[in-house]
């Protein structure tokens, strides 16, 4: 499988470790129902048949966290951005 | 012998001698086992898997679900090998599998008699009862009984190797369509990759007459592989086998060194190869399709297109009198040939009541016998002796010792389904093919259903044009190339009906006809549900010949169609892969690397022994001559610390430069306690914790400069930090204005403790005021230089309780900085130690590590809850003040020592109340780390109970039921050795 790394160019997935979903944001913690919002950004996670969005580590590359929409079924990747950009836009 | 005198493409002037269960024989260069078997008249060369019924060579390929044999012996036997594709070299020894006591008697086939007992399914129903006779009886002889093949005991003494590789195009199989579609998008510039399982590219050109541009099919390959091998972005891989598809990576098996006795020299035996291609083109040809027939299993029966191939290119047959039972006119091409070569052509027969005209002319030109209309009812004799004919005119039975049969062509697309395509069943080829490849994927040649060779031809050029032109390419037009052959036609055909004998579907795993009448009988309707109750198809062949032949009765038995009655999922691998090529260098020492510290060769010198954290070797103790244990030299090494002075290489923590004016803001964030007011030349410790709540990881950081900082972790945790913080700053908080960098490879760092550590330091030092208690206080951290100019960083941090500092230097003067210190402190008697004092030291001390760092502990279980800051949110806070995570009744830290002073304190020992019966309830908690300690003379140790602190001086039972203690300890402070801390700041 090939990760099209924004910065180092298409490499191949051994060079890279997933981390998780990505489709979570961290909760405010001042917030008044953090302990909740906290327990499901920890614990509660979709389980798609299809895109998923996923955090993955360019570790043995650039050290990008890197935001990777991926087809579950086929294992296509779709998307590939840097967090960093990803967060501020 | 059986060997043809003229023809083949074989080297008859180098003969090569093997032995084959024991016996002598001789073949020739360019033979395989299995044809140079054939030329000795070796007819039995296995014994089948369930009924231990005579087999012998079914086919001359890859698809061979009979010929399996084991090689070698010693460390490099090799069970479950097919003898067609095992190429014959000099000396090799070969031996049949699944017989006792030989090959010609073998006493498991008396499970020919009991049959109507052992078909399908019946170890669901035999071994069912009585439950005490399976460990007794049932088990003992299934597991003698099952299997194939025998595995070598021994290790592997060869190299296998791991080989990425990128391309344009990747083309598998060199046959007319795989060569025509690879030198097409080569001649345009691609690169291409052109894998073939043989030593000899070509496929069914080395064994057809056909004729390619005005070369016979041989001579075309060798030169279409001269061509492409001249190009320089060209690899041809030969004795290569694609195996399989992993989303967009094909993996394939390349054998550089199993046509040899020993691989030659600095070459590996064989390399795995993953290969990613823009495009490929799958030309894997098709296979003969047997025909069910009561015993069709008898050596002598063998595949139209395995007779062509051993008559053709390695000139010898596995009979004197031949006969063809076939549907498709490929076969009767084949018939001729044989007659051509020689050898005696007994009859045709075709169930087809008509054939091309043609073909008939020639049959009567050439003086053979054909019977049309007609089919073979039954094979006689251990060997083959005999088939009975159904014709028109009723039963005959034809002396015959070779049968050829093709009920049609059956296309190699299994790779084209490993992405879990299915394929349809098309009524005018015969045949499964496949409409919807992988992504990237054309099927080219006879693989597509292209069974002639023109057609096979032009299949291979469209799609190596195709290819090349998705690439990028462009591509010249090429004149067509003329080609000639024969016909391909013919229909499926693939089961005679009769109720007599045997009649195998599946030749590997023994499946009948019976088996899948009991099946369908029973209820298991759909293919993958027959698959499973009869072990059609789950052989090491992987069905390639049984499960066409399988989903056709299924399907007439049912009364479907094939197309409705569906397929079995495909998947990898296509043919076995040797679990050496998928470990390949991974093993041993060589499954990760061995990290070094900079003083390795240093203490290796002082002669001591090492022990792995991590990835790492670091030193454990230095025994001295004389010393009777571990535990002795340990126990010197404290006392010399605690004494006078000591020192440990500690560069395999974990260290990250930091740098930027949000550093501090960002250690707040990470480190439960406040980083963002440690003033510049101070350090501190810190806990991080995971966002669920629990510790992650510990260890100090200093701060060196305004915006520079230098943070330690623990050794095992080096990687996992490093990439944590990188999320932290990049996802969560990337407005933070921080730069960060490893630099656990560019420090060397030791640690100097001991009450004389500071006069050993300022013996080094430039500048030696630099170290003196009041310029360099407890928790200081100072960048200076030592031993003449070299640049350093000086921490004053104790581990050990003692004075203590760790001095980093730039890693390759690492063992200078050793030299030098014990130099220094040779008036001191300074004693270098190993992980294990180290160890004792902080238990004394009461110091958490790596078993109580466990990943189910909060900060406030580890004992230092007062360092979590109320006042800032950091990773971890929010889910650590879960009420279960603050209940006071969870385990806490504490410290444990034994009542009589005798007693061993040992990790994993569990406390119960004094009295208690050693259940799961009355279960208290558990020593966590524990140590023969050297400066108080008795055991101590650390671990976490229930109520922690607040149990101090009370007294329990410890049980250790494993490795055998039942003592009574008293609970107590985890801070054994200067509570105070008075040690450090003198």
């Amino acid at each position: 499988m090939l990760i099209d790394c924004p910065y180092c160019g298409a490499r191949d997935s051994h060079e890279f470790t997933y981390r998780g979903d990505a489709t979570g944001t961290r909760p405010d913690p001042a917030a008044e129902n953090a302990g909740e919002a906290f327990h499901d950004y920890v614990y509660l996670r979709d389980n798609p048949a299809g895109d998923h969005l996923g955090w993955w580590y360019h570790g043995a590359g650039c050290r990008q966290w890197l935001k990777v929409s991926r087809n579950t079924l086929t294992h296509a990747i779709n998307a590939v951005r840097l967090a960093r950009d990803e967060v501020k836009s | 012998m059986s060997r043809l005198a003229h023809g083949g493409l074989i080297d008859r002037s180098r003969p090569l001698a093997f032995k084959f269960a024991g016996k002598s024989y001789a073949g020739y260069a360019g033979d395989t086992l299995a044809s140079a078997l054939i030329a000795n008249d070796v007819k039995i060369v296995g014994r089948s898997f369930k009924y231990h019924r005579p087999r012998g060579i079914m086919t001359a390929g890859s698809e061979e679900p009979n010929a399996l044999v084991a090689l070698r012996s010693g460390a490099r036997h090799e069970p479950n090998t097919r003898a067609t594709m095992v190429e014959l070299f000099d000396g090799l020894e070969a031996f049949g599998q699944n017989a006792f006591p030989s090959l010609g008697f073998d006493a498991m086939a008396v499970n020919q008699l009991l049959s109507r007992f052992i078909g399908a399914g019946f170890y669901y129903k035999t071994f069912m009862w009585p439950k005490a006779f399976w460990e007794l009886l049932y088990e003992p002889v299934v597991r003698n009984s099952a299997g194939i093949g025998i595995a070598g005991a021994e290790p592997d003494p060869d190299h296998y190797e791991k080989v990425t590789a990128y391309c344009d195009v990747l083309v598998i199989g060199a046959g007319a369509a795989g060569l025509t579609a690879a030198l097409t998008a080569a001649r345009a510039g691609a690169r291409v990759i052109i894998a073939d399982e043989d030593h000899l590219p070509g496929g069914r050109l080395n064994s057809e007459n056909v004729v390619i541009g005005g070369h016979d099919g041989a001579q075309y390959a060798k030169a279409a592989i001269a061509e492409l091998s001249s190009l320089p972005k060209v690899r041809v891989l030969t004795r290569t086998t694609v195996f399989g598809i992993y989303d967009d990576t094909y993996a394939a098996v390349e054998r550089v060194g199993d046509h040899l006795a020993v691989p030659e020299a600095f070459k590996p035996r064989q390399k795995l190869w993953r290969i990613i291609p823009k495009r490929t083109i799958l030309a894997a040809g098709a296979i003969s399709q047997p025909i069910v027939f009561p015993g069709n299993d008898r050596p002598g029966v063998m595949l139209a297109q395995g007779l062509q191939t051993y008559i053709n290119r390695y000139a010898v047959t596995p009979g004197q009198h031949v006969a063809f039972f076939a549907s498709n006119d490929a076969a009767w091409t084949v018939a001729f040939e044989a007659a051509k070569a020689g050898i005696d052509v007994a009859a045709i027969i075709d169930p087809r009541p008509e054939i091309r005209a043609d073909l008939a002319a020639e049959a009567k030109v050439r003086g053979l016998r054909t019977l049309l209309g007609a089919v073979v009812e039954q094979a006689h004799g251990s060997t083959l002796k005999a088939i009975s004919v159904r014709g028109s005119q009723g039963t005959e039975r034809i002396a015959v010792d070779a049968l050829a049969v093709s009920g049609g062509h059956s296309p190699n697309i299994q790779l084209a389904c490993h992405h879990r395509g299915r394929p349809d069943w098309n009524e005018v080829k015969g045949a499964l093919l496949v409409s919807e490849p992988p992504p990237g994927m054309a099927i080219a040649g006879a693989a597509a259903g292209h069974f002639a060779i023109s057609a096979c031809v032009a299949s291979g050029v469209e799609t190596g044009t195709k290819a090349a032109v998705d690439c990028g390419y462009s591509v010249a037009k090429a004149p067509v190339l003329a080609c000639s052959g024969h016909s391909a036609d013919g229909s499926a055909f693939f089961h005679v009906k009769t109720q007599k004998g045997f009649a195998f579907v599946d030749l590997q795993t023994d499946v009948t006809v019976k088996d899948i009448n009991i099946a369908v009988r029973e209820g298991f309707r759909s293919v993958e549900h027959l698959k499973r109750y009869t072990a059609l198809g789950m052989g090491a062949d992987q069905g390639k010949l049984s499960n066409l032949n399988g989903l056709a009765i299924l399907a007439e038995k049912t009364g479907r169609t094939i197309q409705d009655t569906g397929t079995t999922i495909y998947r990898p691998p296509y043919t076995s892969v040797s679990f050496g090529a998928l470990v390949g260098h991974h093993r041993g020492k060589d499954f990760r690397p061995t990290r070094l510290t900079p003083t390795h060769f240093w203490a290796k010198k002082l002669g001591a022994k090492f022990t792995e954290t991590g990835a790492w070797l670091r030193a454990q103790y230095f025994p001295k001559p004389g010393e009777i244990d571990w535990l002795q030299t340990v126990q010197r090494e404290v006392k010399a610390v605690r004494s006078s002075a000591g020192m440990i290489d500690v560069s395999t923590f974990g260290k990250i430069d930091l740098q930027g004016p949000d550093v501090g803001q960002f250690l707040d964030r990470v480190y439960v306690n406040t980083f963002s007011t440690l003033p510049v030349g101070k350090a501190r410790y810190g806990v991080m914790l995971r966002e669920d709540g629990m510790v992650m990881d510990d260890g100090t950081t200093a701060r060196l400069s305004d915006a520079q900082w230098v943070m330690t972790t623990t050794t095992v945790n080096a990687v996992k930090v490093f990439s944590h913080l990188e999320y932290c700053l990049q996802v969560l908080w990337p407005d933070l204005d921080v730069r960060m960098a490893s630099i656990s490879e560019q420090w060397a760092q030791i640690a100097l403790a001991g009450p004389n550590a500071r006069k050993i330091l300022q013996k080094i030092a430039d500048e030696p005021g630099r170290v003196e208690n009041a310029a360099l206080p407890v928790m200081g951290a100072t960048q200076t230089s030592v031993m003449g100019g070299i640049k350093a960083r000086i921490f004053r941090l104790s581990f050990s309780g003692e004075l203590g500092y760790e001095v980093a230097v730039p890693a390759r003067y690492g063992e200078k900085l050793a030299e030098a210190l014990v130099a220094a402190g040779e008036q001191f008697g300074i004693t270098p130690y190993g992980t294990e004092a180290l160890a004792m030291m902080r238990i004394e001390k009461g110091h958490v590590s790596g078993p109580e760092l466990n990943g189910q502990t909060t900060v406030t279980d580890i004992g230092l809850g007062k360092m979590a800051s109320k006042k800032k949110d950091y990773i971890g806070r929010t889910l650590a003040e879960r009420p279960g995570l603050v209940d006071e009744n969870r385990l806490g830290f504490v410290g444990i020592m034994p009542v009589n002073k005798k007693n061993v304190v040992r990790a994993g020992i569990h406390l119960l109340p004094l009295g208690a019966p050693a259940t799961v309830e009355n279960d208290l908690g558990y020593i966590s780390s524990a140590t023969q300690s050297a400066t108080l003379g008795h055991a101590v140790g650390v671990g976490f109970l229930k109520g922690g602190p607040k149990r101090i001086g009370e007294r329990l039972r410890a049980f250790d039921p494993l490795r055998g203690g039942d003592f009574e300890v008293e609970i107590c402070s985890p801070h054994f050795y200067d509570p105070q801390g008075d040690r450090v700041r003198v």
